[in-house]
């Protein structure tokens, strides 16, 4: 398989403007530059590719919502404020390609008509905030960004902001609020970003991931990029791997690999000893796969979606038999109270109440009753709020009761095998 | 106008109307906390949530406008189990303690509970705890654990007052309301904020413990502060005014009124109020029943003609009032001149919404009936005035030796002592009639309780005057 995203990877200095350029970089910028605005859109349309944030939305499709002639400024945010659980495959291209990225904003902005993209850089990523800078100001002094871009008379600004640490603002309209200088709240919807987003603008908010892959699908046109992978799930997809496997790590995949294959050829399956028990597929927030799905399924969005759960951001999380999903599912429980942003009663109130009963099931406090109060808690959450932070924590607690309701009567009973093997 | 569905009804609304004011419309009421009607649309209590067919998800009715053709269901079980969860959500961390709680008896969360819910709590867990009784500025307290964080406060501050004061803090179920650093809520309007908190959060610094809301009555009235003339309600109980509140007139003062109109019904609780007649005898005042002061005033006033008698009328008064006055003193006592006073204050606030530097509910009121503005003169004996002194130039000029001065006033101010004759009067709060304001609105003011004492409204202190001089007239012209 050829790979697109991560082909640079392996490559001393990858990073570096140099290397960047030596293996054929910004000629997809000069390519779409050479075309019309909409023909690079029809051209991203046409590729199938899939937002790669976790909500799979067709990224040309969102280029095209964006209105035209509102007399407005147009503007591009590039999401890299990475902080589902579990998912690191942006920091890779950040750390290891930034300029692939770049190049794909400045292909996004050219065709959406943005002066300006802002790339929202999760606070925490020290190394790729460093590389990330220092690759735009390479682009500046080669005059692939700023004014007049190779000759084109196309000008476009790329400004790279800092967030401060909260998981809510990779939530697009959050992300918006927030780079305005406000609370990191989701903002309810209508209005769409592509209609108003940034400062009340036409905004498109696409993932570090989508917009690497665009100077491919430029560079070789939609047919090209469609024979890779599948019919509905176009291209390869970045999958970051951890828990107890023996290579962990990220890792480009062909869409419609199996799931199975995967772990076993190229993972490397479990670490001596291990015995796999379930996989989060896609990010934390995902239902999770049972050892038994893992066999059954491929990675694309559809074949994952068959099982009852969703592809989500490739963030692969790979649970063993030593671990406790009461304990897991409170760890879970914790994270997204902690990161609910307060806005809306039911994701406020129910991540918190929830993470508090699972504290006491950890802890082996609780009764029969608070295994359905727990269910019913995360289903009246659900599908109720602004954003789905409240629906990230109702699936998880959905999937791990349904799937392994066995191991939370145990712990209610007081005899949970792995958390007495732990201790 | 789109026409939409709402439970079984089809009505016209206008286009772009949301759905609670659509609901209003066909008859239906939607829960909400944090929707407001005048203020933006925040969408994060999520209790305003409808069935929308076509739609599989509940919708949250205040972001969601009306649409050619809408078919809406505001109740029904899955409405209904939708907003039962959602208050359940909502009680998760609230201290639920309405014994104490000042909101009690106007708190949405008991209203919606009772209608929704009934149902014992199943939060077994310890609740977050946070700050009681912050004082967020001179007139607004926060107990922050009732607070539901529905930003009707933070949105005001923003959008009504235009002066950004409040905020959240902090994320999740420890989202905390608070001032900017370094700022207090201050604004004028500060207080609407307790208005418009739905929960017992925003108390009153002045209201607060004074009286449970139940016992209290109201009368529709309009704020005597300033020339702008809001329409409050006032809430008293056993004849003490206890606060007053907005009333809604989309032409005057919308929804809102000022802090300072707030404490306009101080006055009239207070321990001054003139309770009997007062009339000076040999230099000295003293009390005097109704009946006789009348009598005493009347043998006073004999022999003097009226173009010795200057009538002061007062903008603090109602039309009615002064109405009243100026037909007594033209028609019985022949008085040619009439001037009014009013309430000058130095320096007076004002902005460009709700407060005038016009500190007076009535001015238009009586300068259309003739009263001129009060200036130095000295040719008359008699000043026959209603309100309170001081009444600036002419005050050295009516203390004079040998000048008779009569007052119809509402409290026992040092200056009423050289007064030759008080009687008390109703204040606004016992009044009836009608206010002009600065647009030359006539607005009714309403009584809410009788007023201290031998106090009469000044129509009937008239009708008193009236009935002493009558006769004597009447033996004039047989």
């Amino acid at each position: 398989m050829e790979l697109i995203l991560t082909k640079n990877f392996n490559l001393p200095e990858s990073y570096t403007l140099q290397v960047y350029e030596k293996t054929g970089g910004y000629a997809a910028l000069k390519k779409a530059l050479g075309m019309k605005p909409e023909q690079v859109t029809e051209e991203v349309k046409g590729s199938g590719l899939r937002g790669r944030g976790g909500a799979g939305f067709p990224a040309g499709m969102k280029w095209s919502f964006v209105p035209k002639n509102t007399g407005k400024p147009v503007y591009l945010c590039v999401n890299a404020d990475e902080g589902e659980p579990g998912t690191f495959k942006d920091r890779a291209i950040l750390e290891k390609d930034p300029h692939r990225m770049i190049e794909g904003s400045l292909i996004a902005a050219y065709a959406i008509g943005a002066k300006t993209a802002y790339v929202y850089i999760r606070g925490e990523f020290d190394l790729p905030t460093r590389r990330l800078n220092a690759a735009v100001q390479e682009a500046y002094s080669k005059g692939y960004a700023g004014r007049n871009i190779l000759g084109s008379g196309y000008d476009c600004d790329v400004f790279v902001h800092r967030g401060a640490g909260a998981y809510i603002c990779g939530e697009e309209t959050a992300l918006l609020n927030s780079l305005e200088g406000n609370r990191g709240y989701p903002r309810i919807k209508p209005p769409f970003p592509a209609i108003e987003g940034l400062f009340k603008c036409p905004t498109v908010v696409n993932n570090v991931e989508t917009l690497a892959a665009v100077p491919y699908i430029i560079e070789h046109g939609a047919a090209g990029y469609k024979k890779i992978g599948t019919e509905k799930s176009p291209g390869t997809k970045l999958f970051s791997v951890s828990g107890p496997v023996m290579h962990p790590g990220v890792y480009e995949v062909e869409m419609g690999y199996p799931m199975r294959k995967f772990l076993h050829e190229d993972v490397g399956w479990m670490r001596p000893g291990k015995v796999l028990k379930a996989v989060i597929p896609g990010g934390s927030s995902m239902p999770v796969l049972t050892a038994q799905e893992v066999e059954e399924v491929n990675l694309d969005y559809e074949s994952i979606a068959s099982k009852g759960s969703l592809l989500g951001s490739g963030g692969m999380i790979v649970l063993d038999e030593d671990t406790c999903m009461v304990w897991a599912l409170e760890n879970l429980a914790h994270f997204y109270s902690h990161e609910s942003c307060g806005q809306c009663s039911p994701c406020r109130e129910g991540t918190g109440w929830s993470y508090k009963i699972l504290k006491r099931m950890v802890h082996g406090e609780s009764k029969k009753e608070d295994i359905e109060l727990l269910l019913d808690i995360g289903q009246k959450m659900a599908g109720k709020t602004i954003c789905v932070l409240a629906d990230s924590l109702s699936m998880p607690i959905a999937s791990y009761i349904g799937k392994f309701r066995g191991e939370f009567e145990a712990h209610v009973k007081g005899n949970c095998s792995q958390c007495q093997k732990s201790r | 106008m789109p026409k939409v569905t709402i439970d079984g009804k089809e009505i016209e609304v206008p286009a772009g109307m949301n759905l609670i004011e659509a609901a209003k419309l066909a008859g239906a009421s939607v829960p909400h906390y944090c929707y407001h009607p005048k203020l933006s649309i925040a969408g994060n209590c999520r209790i305003c949530l409808v069935e929308i067919e076509k739609q599989p998800k509940l919708q949250i009715a205040c972001n969601t406008k009306v649409a050619e053709g809408m078919v809406v269901r505001t109740t029904g079980p899955k409405v209904e189990e939708g907003r039962q969860s959602v208050l359940e959500f909502i009680l998760v961390n609230h201290p639920i303690d309405c014994p104490v709680c000042d909101q009690a008896g106007e708190c949405k969360l008991q209203q919606y509970y009772m209608q929704l819910d009934r149902k014992p709590s199943r939060m077994e867990e310890e609740k977050v705890q946070k700050d009681k009784a912050v004082k967020l500025g001179p007139n607004v307290m926060l107990d922050m654990e009732r607070c539901i964080l529905c930003s009707r406060c933070i949105r005001f501050c923003q959008e009504v007052a235009h002066q950004d004061e409040l905020c959240f803090t902090q994320r999740g179920d420890h989202t905390e309301l608070t001032t900017y650093p370094g700022r207090e809520l201050k604004n004028p309007y500060s207080v609407n904020t307790v208005d418009i908190c739905p929960v017992g959060a925003l108390t009153s610094v002045d209201f607060r413990f004074k009286q449970r809301v139940w016992f209290l009555k109201t009368a529709d009235t309009v704020c005597p502060g300033c020339s702008t003339g809001c329409n409050v309600r006032l809430w008293h109980n056993k004849g003490a005014a206890y606060r007053l509140t907005p009333r809604e007139n989309e032409a005057v003062n919308q929804v809102w009124m000022c802090d300072e109109g707030r404490l306009t019904y101080k006055p009239v609780n207070a321990e001054n109020r003139l309770r009997h007649p007062v009339v000076k005898r040999d230099g000295r005042n003293g009390k005097m029943r109704r009946d006789l002061a009348v009598a005493e005033l009347k043998r006073s006033l004999e022999g003097v003609s009226g173009n010795a008698i200057l009538g002061i009328g007062s903008a603090q008064f109602t039309n009615e009032a002064n109405q009243a006055f100026l037909g007594f003193l033209k028609d019985i006592l022949g008085v040619k001149d009439f001037v009014y006073h009013a309430n000058e204050v130095a320096n007076p606030s004002h902005d460009v919404f709700l407060i005038s530097a016009d500190k007076n509910p009535n001015r238009a009121g009586v300068e259309a009936l003739g009263f001129k503005p009060l200036a130095e003169d000295r040719r008359y004996q008699v000043f026959f005035a209603l309100g309170p002194l001081p009444f600036s130039k002419i005050q050295k000029i009516a203390f004079e030796k040998n000048r008779k001065v009569i007052l119809l006033t509402t409290h026992e101010v040092p200056e009423i002592e050289y007064a030759d004759f008080v009687f008390p009067t109703a204040a606004w709060a016992e009044d009836e009639g009608t206010y002009t304001n600065r647009q030359n609105r006539v607005q009714n003011i309403a009584p809410a309780f009788p007023p201290p004492g031998e106090s009469l409204r000044v129509g009937q202190w008239m009708e008193e005057f009236d009935k002493a001089w009558r006769p004597a007239l009447k033996g004039m012209t047989a």
